[in-house]
């Protein structure tokens, strides 16, 4: 009777989270217009509901009526899964996160996070990573030559800033000594100075810049640069499988802001008199603001910078960071 | 002139009454060699050639080819023609190819438009028509409305493989040929750049244009001087004035007439506003390139607020049309001067912003900094001008070198680069609108009443209401019209400061209302050539920096 529950709430939970993400992923793209837009002196969306909010549906609506474009010469299996790749596995890494502290509904204690493993923060790492496959493979299938240098720059940005992003994560995992997010946040949770930034300031840097990287965003928006390689590895989609790629981007931004928040903006704890939940949106409102601020500010490297950026100044970085807070904990 | 040219052939040549000096065919390059070499004519400005199958005064010979050249200082500019006669059913003539390199694709050119061999030219193919074209569009017996439809596109494996030779690729299997352009995103306009990559590095790249050709040329050689106009809006329509003024400024040289000093000031003010548009169009798209979006907003919001007042001054945003043969097609309406300030106050704030986001930004200086470099010598002889070859360091500007409109009397300074890379050639633009600024503000100081036209009844209108109320009106705007301006016999150049730089117009008059040939130098054209040079060895993002930080313009680049 018990197992049956867990599994009717977990099911209810993985619905909800996926509903309420690919919602706010939607979302995020109309936030995005509207803060450029006003960062840059314009109004952006207006012509479709009040202040343009409708337009979100007229560009759904678009995306699934659009004709689904299947290259001739492409290898037409892979072509047509690979944008499956990106949402499901930035769905998938949202299963070990503790979007807000428990709440009791109706006297039951529902603690909002899909399975508390043991390893969260392996788990998202991992499968976070699998997600390279979907640009990945889009790329490699499509037989065009803007997508397979997207594809590459793809593989070599993803896979070099993962190694900085786990090994920034390290240290904060090492004087936490556990890798659930929901001990992680419990960690933090001595009010405003025991959030981890203050003890790890250079290792949140390093999983930001990380994160800003994995996530494809300004400064290093390399994979898709309109202007150097037309749209990187979703040259040749269209309509829906091509707006699947960028649910996904969009859920790993939201990833990304959650991760940076639980480990090391002191999480859902409450802060003064505003409770958990209130105030881990503001904390990953916050970073999705920063992602956005960035954008309208900056100009973006050259994929020999960002190489260079991650090997030979952030992972020494991070190594000396682990070998400090290593010499600390001893 | 005193110089070792006029010394050593002293008998070879004779001066016409164009002040061109005509020389043999055989000692052409011996000439030009000395010129170069002895006299420091460093600056090959345009090759053209003239086709006299209609021409009503005989001549030695059916085609000749023309060279302009200007000095180490650029004040001197020497023009030298040579007939050149038929031979086996060929027409040939030494190639200069090896003493300029912007000779390359000017004979190009000539063979292209007119059938004259170059010989001894590296690589003699069309570059403005299509490689499938039949005939030579700009000779006399060629009909204006004889289309061609051509079908293939070519592959420029010709010109690929010799390059990869050079570089030591004997095979190329290991390397992916990319096409950026003509249809790109960031191409800016039709153009195309054929690229061979290694990963992401550039081993080699050759370029294509002539997408957006049009004959201009040939067009101009139908219709009227005053119907001309409205095509030079066409050449580089980021500064349409620019182009109204070099062609007007041309053909009152040949006409010898002076337009009246309110007209000059109002052609100097309009001008300098033109050229910040066209920069702000450069600096924009540039940072754009780079993922500097932003900017583009910054830089693009002040031109709007310039094209208003020019629909308001000219009736045309992008294709005014503003000025005339003789002077400028209205005067400033009332309240001119403050939508001017205004203008102006936007374009500072845009600047300024602009200039706060990039100019101390770490990744603005490591993307554009050292890419794309060609130094003064090679720039030179390349034949770059305006912007791009004052990054390089050359404080070379028409405005200061041989003034027209009182630009003597400005206080303004020459912006000029140190490396001549991707950031001069930005911030060379930047600080001319500075300078622009300055002009503007010290032109609408002084600006003289007066009339805007000059006062010659064969070269300006009569007043609308002379047309509509005498026979006299009537009958003289009737002959202007339908005769055009009658512009003296004669062959003529000259060129203004436009805003990617030199924008020379050369016009052979044979005495009636339409030109008999009319060729443009296109400031464009010299620094496209010199395109896959600078990309070699850079990677593919840096290609794009350095084809807008070039500023090429297709319509005038194309023709």
């Amino acid at each position: 009777m018990n197992e049956i529950a867990i599994i009717i709430e977990t099911v209810i939970k993985a619905v909800v989270v996926l509903a309420v993400v690919a919602g706010m992923a939607a979302f995020a793209t109309f936030i995005e217009r509207k803060v450029l837009a006003y960062m840059q002196r314009r109004l952006g969306p207006m012509n479709v509901g009040p202040h343009g909010i409708l337009q979100l549906a007229a560009d759904g609506i678009k995306l699934f009526t659009k004709e689904d474009i299947i290259p001739q010469n492409a290898v037409k299996p892979i072509f047509k899964i690979a944008p499956v790749i990106a949402p499901a596995t930035a769905f998938t890494a949202m299963a070990a996160i503790p979007f807000f502290p428990e709440f009791t509904v109706f006297g039951y204690t529902v603690t909002p996070i899909i399975s508390d493993i043991n390893v969260g923060v392996l788990f998202i790492m991992g499968v976070a990573s699998v997600g390279m496959y979907a640009p990945l493979l889009a790329g490699m299938s499509s037989t065009n030559k803007w997508a397979l240098l997207g594809a590459a720059r793809t593989v070599i940005a993803l896979l070099s800033f993962e190694v900085v992003s786990g090994l920034a994560l390290l240290a904060p995992l090492m004087l936490i000594g556990s890798l659930s997010l929901i001990d992680i946040n419990d960690f933090q949770n001595g009010g405003f100075s025991s959030w981890l930034v203050w003890q790890q300031p250079l290792a949140f840097l390093l999983f930001a810049i990380a994160g800003f990287a994995e996530t494809n965003r300004t400064p290093f928006d390399l994979i898709e640069y309109e202007a150097e390689i037309v749209s990187g590895y979703a040259t040749d989609y269209s309509g829906m499988r091509w707006g699947l790629f960028f649910i996904g981007e969009y859920a790993n931004m939201i990833t990304v802001a959650f991760l940076v928040s639980i480990i090391f903006l002191g999480g859902y704890n409450p802060f003064w008199i505003i409770p958990g939940a209130i105030m881990i949106l503001i904390k990953i409102s916050a970073f999705i603001f920063l992602f956005l601020w960035v954008r309208a500010a900056w100009p973006h490297v050259r994929p020999d910078q960002m190489m260079w950026l991650c090997w030979k100044v952030l992972m020494p970085l991070a190594l000396v960071n682990i070998l400090i807070t290593g010499i600390v904990l001893i | 002139m005193d110089s070792h040219f006029e010394k050593k052939f002293k008998d070879l040549y004779k001066i016409d009454e164009n002040g061109i000096y005509i020389l043999e065919q055989t000692f052409l390059k011996a000439a030009i060699k000395c010129l170069k070499e002895e006299d420091n004519f460093h600056f090959l400005a345009d090759i053209t050639a003239i086709d006299y199958y209609k021409y009503n005064k005989p001549m030695p010979s059916r085609f000749a080819v023309v060279y302009l050249l200007r000095d180490t200082e650029f004040k001197n500019l020497i023009k030298l023609k040579v007939f050149v006669e038929e031979e086996d059913g060929d027409l040939h003539v030494e190639s200069i190819s090896d003493l300029f390199f912007s000779a390359n694709w000017a004979e190009r050119e000539v063979w292209d438009q007119y059938g004259i061999k170059f010989l001894n030219h590296p690589n003699l193919k069309r570059v403005l028509n299509h490689k499938e074209f039949d005939g030579h569009p700009l000779r006399k017996d060629y009909p204006i409305t004889k289309g061609q439809l051509c079908t293939k596109t070519d592959d420029l494996m010709d010109e690929m493989i010799p390059r990869l030779e050079q570089k030591g690729y004997k095979s190329h299997d290991d390397l992916m040929f990319l096409n950026l352009g003509p249809a790109h995103p960031a191409s800016h306009g039709t153009i195309r750049t054929f690229v061979a990559l290694d990963g992401e590095n550039i081993i080699s790249a050759v370029s294509e244009i002539g997408y957006l050709h049009r004959g201009f040329e040939k067009s101009c050689e139908n219709h009227t001087y005053n119907q001309i106009i409205p095509y030079t809006d066409r050449l580089n329509y980021c500064s349409a004035i620019l182009n109204n003024t070099a062609f007007a400024h041309t053909v009152e040289g040949m006409l010898n007439v002076t337009v009246p000093e309110r007209a000059q000031f109002i052609r100097v003010i309009i001008g300098e506003l033109s050229r910040i548009i066209d920069h702000l169009v450069c600096l924009a798209a540039g940072l754009v390139d780079m993922g500097a979006l932003t900017n583009y907003w910054y830089l693009y919001n002040p031109r709007e607020a310039v094209y208003d007042l020019l629909s308001k001054l000219t009736g045309a945003r992008l294709t005014n049309s503003y000025m005339r043969i003789g002077g400028v097609a209205h005067d400033f309406y009332d309240g001119f001067e403050n939508d001017l300030q205004d203008c102006i106050k936007s374009i500072e704030k845009g600047m300024g912003d602009a200039l706060s986001l990039v100019e101390h930004n770490r990744i603005f200086h490591d993307r554009t900094q050292n890419i794309g470099v060609i130094n003064a010598q090679d720039a030179i002889n390349k034949g770059f001008t305006g912007p791009n070859l004052r990054a390089s360091g050359v404080a070379y500007d028409l405005r200061k070198t041989n003034p027209y409109y009182f630009y003597e009397s400005f206080d303004f300074d020459i912006a000029v680069g140190s490396v001549g890379d991707v950031y001069d050639r930005l911030m060379v633009r930047f600080e001319e609108i500075r300078q622009s600024i300055r002009i503007i503000k010290q032109a609408m100081k002084v600006l003289p009443g007066g009339e805007i036209v000059v006062n010659d009844r064969a070269i300006s209108f009569p007043k609308k209401e002379d047309v509509y109320n005498n026979i006299e009106g009537l009958m003289n705007q009737f002959k202007l019209v339908y005769e055009g301006v009658k512009v003296p016999k004669g062959e003529f150049y000259r060129a203004i400061e436009a805003g990617n730089g030199e924008l020379g117009f050369f016009i052979v008059s044979d005495g009636s209302g339409t030109p008999y040939k009319l060729k443009v130098r296109p400031p464009c054209f010299p620094a496209m050539s010199a395109l896959p040079d600078l990309l070699e060895g850079g990677m593919v993002a840096d290609s794009v920096l350095s084809l807008g930080s070039l500023n090429i313009v297709a319509g005038e680049l194309d023709r």
